[in-house]
């Protein structure tokens, strides 16, 4: 066998190649010459690298070979234009008014609205859709961020997604409403899901966007998202991923953002749950005094693996890029963090900051976290820092001696060693909810799918009570 | 209230405390003083509980039952605070949150419900302006920047929330200016009940012009060379240590 190559029972890159052929006038239905070309360059470059492994610096410590040895069925039909998502998604997030955005298994969910223009000239809809229908948009920005040479997940993408959110916010613009973006896997077989989402904003333009992922069916799922985002001059980007899935889930989750002079972007990956997650923040600085905020928190146990893949493209003078990640990993858990910041040698006066904080409960728990520092400039503030460690076995005693329980001690100081990356989010009411979901998540009482209405009969046993409400306070 | 008998208790293999026997009554307040390293704090965290040391021989009966088996949680529930020499801070969980879940712990532990919010919110008003806080000290988090004096009045406060039977102040005069230590010893002094009891240890004899003992105690060396009352403190005050050193 050749170096780097995983064995599987099942051949996926077989299969998919397969259906790519047989598939071919579905796959590109709605192709416009230049989807229709990325989508063949893209198509050549996965062939050639074909599935991630180990022997790829950026994937050493994230094995894929259980995630990919099932068989799959990729290319779901979109859904029936008589599917009404209120009946299979609620969200339950209390008083967190959003404007609901759903996808079905990859598809635009609203099969009966597949553009809708708002009265400000925003625009959300199917990019399927999007792809003829606003061609000069598209064609600028679609392809042009996410790296489908780098990453072979992407070009697999490139490739093969269908449909998926489109979202264009014109200049000037400030978006009153949360945007929330919904990805709903429901399937009767093993899934294999390709979908692809194109986020622009224009200039002097203000945008919140909640990107969640949610499973109905627990069977198992692959799921692998590109998302491309253009921040105009002068706008600003706040986005939140949340990651609740079951174990059986592998998530991919790229995210490509690109930003133009003065613009800020802040994100946050919080995971929950999840069988495999990789998720990249791949951030180009483009303009000057541009920033980003790139923060997030991740809480595995079981066999559960979580990997964090930030690359910070420092290509423009006096930018600012700030990294804030934390993780408490339980059981037989295993983490990535992978921290590139790449400073230019024009991009002076970059000020780049870097921590990654990490708790291992347990032995059999494990982190890989590295910082990556590739700097060409000399005028530039750089910094990086990782740390793993094990409660403070003091504050556990300080809290044990107020008659606060063991279990409880740990879980209070759990949630310390959290509360600033959830202390981050601003939209009041979602971090209010992200507080306490973290908070059930470190109980041991949160459902892999607490928001769905769907699912409501995993038994929620009071394992400890714990009694800690900041919205009371 | 509290009995230690020969109470030896040894850290890897290093004896610390070599045969301690005190005896407190409830409506109390005694006094433990000492040089340094003599095993003062020991004495106070293994009554609190702490994990780590080895208990070689005796007992420590509180309320008439040993609690040497009981885990620090247990013994904190059954009426016992250790107020700390160095409090610990905790980032992210806001004093009120700390207590309130405190509370409810102890009182889940003697089967009942959980203290209403505005029972609570009542109590706590009452025992911030009997240590003077500040308004906003209470949604801080736990000990996160706080001054040495604002740390110390936090412990009294949390032992003012808290109601123990037994309370073991550890230094909790050190390092506090005039100002704090007078509010700390006032408020110590106006918890005071004929059914509780309190053991200050400390350094100094600077606190006990505000806190009066009824007994003092000198531990020296593992042992208690001697009681008396409160004019101990003064013959320490003004012979040193060195006199003990020399009688022990």
């Amino acid at each position: 066998m050749e170096a780097g190559t995983i064995p599987t029972l099942y051949n996926l890159k077989e299969y998919l190649a397969g259906v790519f052929v047989a598939k071919q006038h579905e796959i590109t239905k709605n192709d416009t010459p230049f989807i229709a070309e990325k989508r063949a360059k893209a198509y050549t470059l996965f062939s050639q690298a074909g599935f991630p492994h180990a022997a790829l610096e950026r994937w050493r410590s994230t094995d894929l070979s259980r995630a990919l040895n099932h068989e799959y069925q990729a290319l779901p039909e979109p859904p029936s234009a008589e599917l009404d998502i209120d009946k299979i998604f609620k969200c339950d997030v209390p008083h967190f008014e959003t404007l609901l955005v759903s996808k079905l298994n990859g598809w635009y969910a609203d099969r009966k609205n597949l553009i809708q223009v708002f009265p400000n000239g925003m625009i959300i809809g199917s990019l399927s859709v999007a792809f003829s229908r606003y061609p000069e948009l598209v064609n600028a920005h679609y392809g042009k961020y996410a790296d489908d040479n780098a990453e072979s997940l992407t070009a697999l993408n490139t490739a093969m997604s269908q449909d998926g959110i489109f979202i264009y916010v014109p200049d000037n613009v400030t978006v009153e409403q949360n945007i929330q973006m919904v990805n709903i896997t429901d399937f009767k077989k093993n899934l294999f899901l390709n979908t692809r989402n194109l986020v622009i904003l224009g200039e002097n333009s203000h945008l919140r966007l909640v990107q969640c992922d949610d499973s109905i069916n627990h069977d198992v799922t692959f799921i692998n998202t590109v998302t491309e985002v253009k921040i105009g001059r002068n706008s600003t980007l706040d986005h939140y991923k949340l990651q609740n899935k079951d174990d059986h889930t592998t998530l991919i989750n790229s995210m490509y953002f690109h930003q133009d002079e003065g613009s800020h972007l802040s994100t946050n990956a919080i995971s929950l749950n999840g069988g495999l997650i990789r998720n990249l923040s791949h951030v180009t600085l483009s303009g000057s005094h541009s920033s980003a905020d790139v923060y997030g928190l991740y809480l595995m146990d079981r066999y559960q693996h979580i990997d964090n893949q930030v690359y910070i493209n420092h290509a423009a003078p006096e930018c600012e890029s700030r990294e804030l990640f934390k993780g408490v990993l339980d059981d037989h858990a295993s983490g990535v963090f992978n921290g590139h910041i790449k400073v230019h040698r024009d991009a002076q006066k970059t000020n780049a900051f870097q921590t990654n904080k990490n708790i291992l409960l347990t032995d059999k728990a494990s982190i890989d976290t590295k910082p990556f520092l590739e700097i060409y400039a000399d005028d530039v503030k750089c910094s990086h820092g990782a740390t793993i460690g094990q409660l403070d076995t003091e504050a556990l005693f300080y809290i044990r001696s107020r008659g606060i329980s063991e279990a409880n001690a740990k879980i209070l100081l759990m949630y310390a060693f959290a509360a600033d990356v959830i202390n981050k989010i601003s939209i009041t009411e979602l971090r209010l909810r992200m507080d306490d979901m973290v908070k059930k998540r470190l109980r041991g009482e949160l459902s892999q799918c607490e928001q769905c209405v769907l699912n409501c009969s995993t038994q929620e046993h009071q394992r400890v009570e714990f009694n800690i409400d900041l919205s009371k306070i | 209230m509290l009995s230690i008998r020969n109470l030896r208790v040894s850290i890897k293999g290093k004896e610390i405390l070599k045969g301690i026997n005190l005896e407190i009554n409830a409506g109390e307040v005694h006094a433990i003083m000492g040089p340094n390293g003599t095993g003062k704090s020991t004495l106070a965290y293994v009554i609190a509980g702490r994990e780590g040391y080895d208990i070689e021989e005796g007992e420590i009966i509180f309320k008439g039952r040993n609690i040497l088996a009981l885990s620090a949680e247990e013994r904190a529930c059954e009426g016992l605070f250790l107020g700390f020499q160095y409090p610990v801070e905790i980032p992210g969980v806001s004093i009120t949150n700390f207590l309130r879940t405190a509370i409810n712990e102890q009182r889940k532990y003697k089967g009942l419900d959980p203290v209403p919010a505005t029972e609570f919110l009542a109590r706590m008003e009452e025992k911030k302006q009997l240590l003077e806080l500040q308004e906003k000290l209470a949604s801080r988090s736990v000990n996160e920047g706080f001054s040495g004096g604002e740390k110390k009045k936090n412990e009294i406060f949390q032992m003012a929330m808290l109601e123990p039977s037994l309370a073991i102040l550890d230094e909790t005069d050190s390092g506090l200016d005039i100002d704090a230590l007078r509010i700390v010893a006032t408020g110590v002094n106006k918890l005071r009940r004929p059914d509780n009891a309190t053991v200050v240890i400390t350094h100094y004899q600077r606190l006990l012009e505000y806190i009066v003992p009824d007994v003092v105690h000198v531990l020296f060396d593992g042992r208690i060379v001697k009681t008396g009352g409160k004019e101990l403190a003064l013959q320490l005050e003004e012979k040193g240590y060195e006199w003990i050193r020399n009688e022990a």
